[in-house]
């Protein structure tokens, strides 16, 4: 088969003639395949033979633009340096190779920069500054025009896009429940069972009720169902905005004239926003069903007892303020989530880089949130 | 070259040639998805140094012919052989080897969005070969002048082209390796007259100069004329006709009339 035989390594032979002229005779396969050996050899050619007049192809089995490009490159350096270097046998398909490759001289060759050094440090310092900053004005940007298309959607409500929202809550409400019910009950098992054992020592095992409880409907069930739905729904907002960039479709939905913050961002947001509280108080329930459980499994104490001490431990103040805090978390998740997804720009490195991003910021704001209504509470004396 | 009409399925082309000139030769191929069945016991035989240029109505599966032979969508009968290796028996290495010899321009470009022009231009040669750094530099320039793209667009990203210079930035990079055997979809598709023109030229030196075959979808009839040694028509789930452009002007197949000497074909003369 004459496509897939073996490739012949290129060969150089030099030849002196009466006159002491060199003449470098080529042979061989002159191919991209090949080359990458050749051209150490060809470099030394240059180097050394001063008195070389002509290369010689006619013996070249094969050749493409690659090894036509070397011959030339060290034909070109040559005659640069002051030698004339003829070129021989060559036959017109190939002359008519050689007369394409003559016309183009790509640029000077530069490697590539490595290493850095604290200049690079503080410029990219700088520009990370500036960027978080941007960041701050553009999630201003979209809350204001969430107002303002919240507030057009209070006087006219027909333009609330409900099915979209339907859909969205169905996506980020309903899918997430098993997920959520699963993770905040072994929560709710892992808390009561570790808690169990230390207080157990003191003989006030009954007490890993009110623990489970206050921590759980307090902090517990918000924050790790927050942290969920931003991994989940948060991530699977920037990712469908960011696509969206790349094929232009935002684009699209501004030329048509619509609103991307009314058709896209706003029923997201609300969706989660009506979302993260129902999922709340299902995380709350399972965690402490997970925590009735263990508790007669590890403590004897039997649901009836559980109840009881709940009763008393807990008030609806205490589930009030964990739920309290759900929809500004989804609101902060949501909005994250859209100002790193309209951020994408035309490559799939740019989606994945600002989908991580986003998980990243939204799980690391939402606890800082928390940290700000534990004070504010601790203020007001709740 | 002699011609070849086959009127029914199944009747393979007689070789005109010695087996060995045959780049690709593609018997019997059948390609369906569920109950839906594409193409029908296809034969096709791509000659060494040839531009065929394919054509066919919208969705008569021409993409989804030159996918299967790139072995991208799986077939359910038939042999593809490729430089005169069967596709299906090679071995990992056999298949490599092959790989290495074709070059594949996608409709949309397919350039890889988080990489540089010349970046992409490079995946080919990094994979496949050791070359210096300063080579692959030079290599990848060089292919991006022959395509027709300025120098400075080496360093840009595919979100920063244009739909033009996509399409030829992706031959740039079907040409890294220069292959023996190129498959082109649409190469001309949304590019302007010269441009379009100038990558006819383009293609027609290179399979003069390197003895490039050429494998191209196209819908551009300039191009069928001015650049394809034979034309094959794609319809009824099998190839219709195949032959030099005098043929298909000849050609009574009411499709293949009104394709090649319809309204639209006859304004260009």
């Amino acid at each position: 088969m004459a496509f897939l035989e073996k490739n012949i390594a290129p060969e150089m032979h030099l030849e002196t003639d009466s006159d002491d002229h060199q003449f470098l005779s080529l042979s061989g396969d002159w191919t991209i395949s090949t080359i990458g050996g050749a051209e150490d050899q060809l470099l030394e050619f240059e180097l050394s033979k001063d008195r070389l007049t002509c290369i010689d192809v006619t013996n070249i089995k094969n050749l493409d633009t690659s090894g036509a490009w070397l011959i030339h490159r060290t034909r070109g350096r040559l005659e640069f340096a002051g030698r004339k270097v003829e070129l021989t046998g060559v036959t017109p398909v190939r002359q008519s190779l050689f007369d394409e490759i003559e016309h183009h001289h790509p640029p000077r060759y530069k490697p590539e920069k490595g290493g850095y050094s604290i200049v690079q440090f503080l410029e990219d310092t700088g520009r990370q500054m500036v960027e978080s900053g941007k960041d701050g004005l553009a999630m201003l940007h979209i809350l204001g025009s969430i107002g303002l298309v919240t507030s057009t959607v209070l006087l006219q409500p027909k333009r609330l896009r409900s099915i979209s929202i339907a859909v969205q809550f169905d996506r980020s409400c309903i899918g997430a429940v098993p997920i959520v019910a699963l993770m905040s009950f072994l929560i709710g098992a892992i808390i009561s069972q570790q808690g169990g054992f230390y207080l157990k020592q003191f003989g006030a095992d009954i007490f890993v009720v009110d623990l489970a409880g206050i921590l759980v409907l307090r902090e517990i069930g918000v924050i790790l169902t927050a942290i969920m739905v931003a991994g989940r729904s948060g991530s699977a907002f920037t990712a469908e905005l960011g696509s969206m960039r790349m094929q232009e479709e935002v684009d699209a939905l501004h030329v048509i004239g619509l609103s991307v913050t009314e058709v896209l961002v706003l029923p997201r947001i609300l969706a989660l926003m009506i979302a993260l509280p129902i999922l709340t108080f299902v995380a709350d329930i399972a965690a402490l069903f997970g925590a009735g459980l263990i508790t007669w499994a590890y403590l004897d104490i039997p649901p009836a007892a559980f109840l009881t001490q709940l009763q008393a431990a807990i008030t609806v103040k205490t589930f009030v303020v964990g739920v309290i805090k759900a929809p500004f978390m989804a609101l902060i998740i949501g909005l994250i989530a859209c100002v790193e997804g309209l951020k994408v720009e035309g490559s799939s490195e740019s989606l994945g880089r600002h989908t991580t991003m986003s998980v990243v910021k939204a799980i690391f704001l939402v606890i800082v949130v928390d940290g700000f209504f534990a004070i504010f509470f601790a203020a007001i004396g709740v | 070259m002699e011609i070849d009409n086959y009127q029914t399925p199944g009747n393979s082309m007689a070789p005109t040639t010695d087996e060995s000139e045959h780049v690709l030769s593609v018997r019997g191929i059948t390609v369906g998805f569920g109950s839906k069945i594409i193409l029908q016991d296809l034969d096709l035989d791509v000659l060494r140094g040839e531009v065929l240029g394919f054509v066919g109505g919208s969705g008569t599966g021409k993409s989804v012919l030159m996918r299967t032979i790139l072995g991208l969508t799986p077939k359910r009968a038939g042999s593809i052989s490729v430089f005169g290796h069967d596709l299906a028996s090679a071995s990992e290495k056999e298949r490599t080897a092959i790989e290495r010899r074709w070059g594949v321009l996608f409709q949309q470009g397919a350039l890889f969005s988080s990489l540089t022009v010349k970046q992409n231009i490079q995946v080919p040669m990094r994979e496949h070969l050791k070359l210096s750094p300063q080579l692959m530099d030079e290599l990848a320039t060089l292919k991006l002048e022959l395509v027709g793209l300025p120098q400075d667009s080496a360093d840009k990203f595919p979100s920063e082209l244009s739909g033009g210079m996509i399409k030829r930035a992706s031959l740039a990079r079907a040409l890294a390796l220069d292959p023996d055997l190129v498959f082109l979809d649409e190469p001309t598709s949304g590019l302007d007259p010269i441009g379009a023109a100038a990558f006819d030229t383009l293609i027609r030196n290179l399979s003069a100069t390197l003895g490039l075959t050429v494998y191209m979808v196209t819908h551009d009839l300039d191009s069928l004329h001015s650049i394809c040694d034979r034309i094959a028509v794609l319809g009824q789930k099998r190839v219709l006709a195949i032959g030099p452009m005098g043929d298909m002007m000849k050609n009574d197949d009411p499709w293949i009339k009104s394709y090649f000497r319809g309204e639209r074909a006859l304004r260009r003369t």
